[in-house]
């Protein structure tokens, strides 16, 4: 039998990626290796619907295409080595998989403070197992909560909290602002204001130098000798990317797994990285490859992936397992037919009552930001500027505001990359 | 093609707007709205909405 496209990572990225392989012509086999023991499900809702009951577990289930009920999904199943050189996947269990071509799809998991102090009571959340947990941890009335770092995941937790009716909520970060990096001083202090008028605290400028209690964590030590009363703690202190099972191939994994503009990875044209994991140049800026966290990376590296492989394969004379007209190999690029992939970076958080949606690249103009619509205190829609030109806009607010960013989205689209 | 969206999953995020415009659009008043039965012409577009939608609104019935 022939070898599988092996996908390594069952969540998002993994199945989109599987199901871009097969609209783009590949109808071989497809295995998809994933170390939770659940098929693909959505991690937004976890900090937000989810964590606050009303979205059910069963909702978060991604519905896979039809084209993908063929393939083989090895669950609750680690992949531990690969080599590339041989083209195979070493399984926990002992098998190893010979693979065609390799799609790796790991993401991320939370990095953990490493300051003492007892670890019951201490929460990350990624996983659903995670988010059970902590809706369970928070179902104690009363409960006092402290999140340890004001990002994304961080300042949505901390808005879920406190709807719930959590006795106090507070969020620290040594930043001096929540969401400094991606959104500038001006926005993230309007962001800072909706919080605490929400009753929502902050211990910002700081840091957690460990954690009081015997057996369970009780309270949250701070750099200015103050301890935060705690009964449940939300470490949301940002990720490391999942590709200690990739090492030994000779491949940059300094931070993901580097990619080159189509994609793929260690110069190979059989190995491409696609969601979290994959750490690509940022053509529509700067150039600078980065792991880009944002839902909309998943589908959009999956499709640009998928592409670069079958085109590849059907070159390789994988004729019998592609459709034909996808013979076309696109080389380094030059003179190829796929554009190198330079996505428009989109994401939206979602907080209280409001919503936080951005376009494009806003933490490179943060220095230049200026008021496109709106005002603060209301809908209010931030643009961002490069030397004068827009590189970003984000919208804080509701649907008037949302609608009125992206009214910028084609703008933003027709910058060419920079290379 | 038949083409369903779950209103009361929908959250406006807009994205199946920008995947396929000619089959989702949102009316003067913001409300989301789309063709039922689009031509199968637009179906990769579609599908394209249906997997860009944060909140699996989007039902493809072929
Ligand atoms: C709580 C939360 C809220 C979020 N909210 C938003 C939001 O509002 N807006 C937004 O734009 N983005 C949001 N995101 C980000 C978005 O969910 C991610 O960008 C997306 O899930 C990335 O998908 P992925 O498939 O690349 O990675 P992951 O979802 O991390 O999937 C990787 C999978 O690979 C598995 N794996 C890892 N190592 C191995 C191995 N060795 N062998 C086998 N399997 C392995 C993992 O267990 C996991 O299932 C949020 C994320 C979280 C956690
Ligand atoms: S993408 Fe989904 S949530 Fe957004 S407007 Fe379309 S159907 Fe609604």
């Amino acid at each position: 039998m022939r070898a599988p496209i092996v996908v390594v990572g069952a969540s998002l990225a993994g199945l989109r990626a599987a199901e871009q392989l097969r609209a783009a012509g590949w109808e071989g086999p497809i295995t998809l290796v994933g170390d939770e023991p659940h098929p693909p499900y959505n991690r937004p809702p976890l900090s937000k619907a989810f964590l606050a009951g009303t979205a059910s577990s069963a909702s978060l289930t991604l519905r896979p295409r039809p084209s993908v009920a063929d393939a083989t999904w090895l669950l609750g199943t680690r992949a531990v080595r690969a080599d590339l050189d041989r083209r195979t996947v070493d399984l926990v269990d002992g098998r190893t998989l010979p693979y065609r071509a390799l799609v790796i799809a790991t993401g991320t998991r939370p990095r953990r403070l490493t300051c003492p102090g007892p670890s019951v009571g201490r929460h990350t959340l990624r996983t659903l197992g995670d988010a059970r947990r902590l809706r369970a941890a928070l179902a104690e009335p009363g409960a006092r909560v402290v999140v340890v770092g004001a990002g994304f995941i961080g300042c949505e937790v901390a808005a879920t909290v406190s709807a719930l009716g959590a006795a106090d909520v507070t969020v620290v970060d040594p930043l001096p602002l929540p969401l400094l990096g991606p959104l500038g001083e001006s926005l993230a202090t309007e962001l800072r204001v909706r919080h605490e008028r929400r009753g929502v605290r902050f211990a910002l400028g700081r840091h957690v130098t460990g954690f009081a209690g015997r057996d369970r964590v009780t309270g949250v030590r701070l750099d200015d000798g103050r301890t935060l009363a705690a009964d449940v703690v939300v470490e949301s202190v940002g990720s490391l990317a999942n590709t200690e099972w990739l090492a030994g191939n000779g491949l940059d994994l300094t931070d993901g797994v580097l990619t080159d503009a189509h994609l793929r990875v260690g110069g190979r044209p059989d190995v491409v990285a696609v969601g979290d994991v994959a750490r690509f140049p940022g053509l529509r800026y700067d150039g600078v490859p980065r792991r880009v966290e944002h839902w909309s990376i998943p589908t959009d590296t999956a499709k640009h992936a998928a592409r670069v492989l079958t085109a590849h394969l059907a070159g390789a004379g994988a004729g019998a397992d592609t459709k034909a007209g996808t013979g076309a190999d696109f080389g380094a690029g030059v003179g190829g037919e796929l554009a190198p992939f330079a996505p428009l970076p989109t994401f939206w958080s979602d907080q209280h009552d409001f919503r936080l949606q951005s376009f494009g690249a806003p933490a490179l103009g943060t220095a230049d930001a200026r008021v496109l619509y709106g005002e603060p205190g209301a809908d209010v829609v931030v643009g961002y500027h490069r030397e004068g030109r827009l590189v970003g806009v984000v919208a804080l607010g509701g649907r008037a505001a949302v609608a009125a960013a992206a009214r910028h989205r084609a703008d933003l689209l027709q910058q060419s990359p920079t290379t | 093609m038949k083409v369903v969206v779950d209103m009361s999953k929908c959250q406006d995020h807009g994205q199946c707007v920008f995947a396929a415009p000619e089959v989702f659009r949102f009316d003067d008043a913001g409300r989301l709205t789309h063709l039922s039965n689009p031509d199968d012409a637009l179906s990769d577009a579609v599908e394209e909405a249906a997997d860009v939608c944060p909140l699996q609104a989007i039902r493809i019935e072929h």
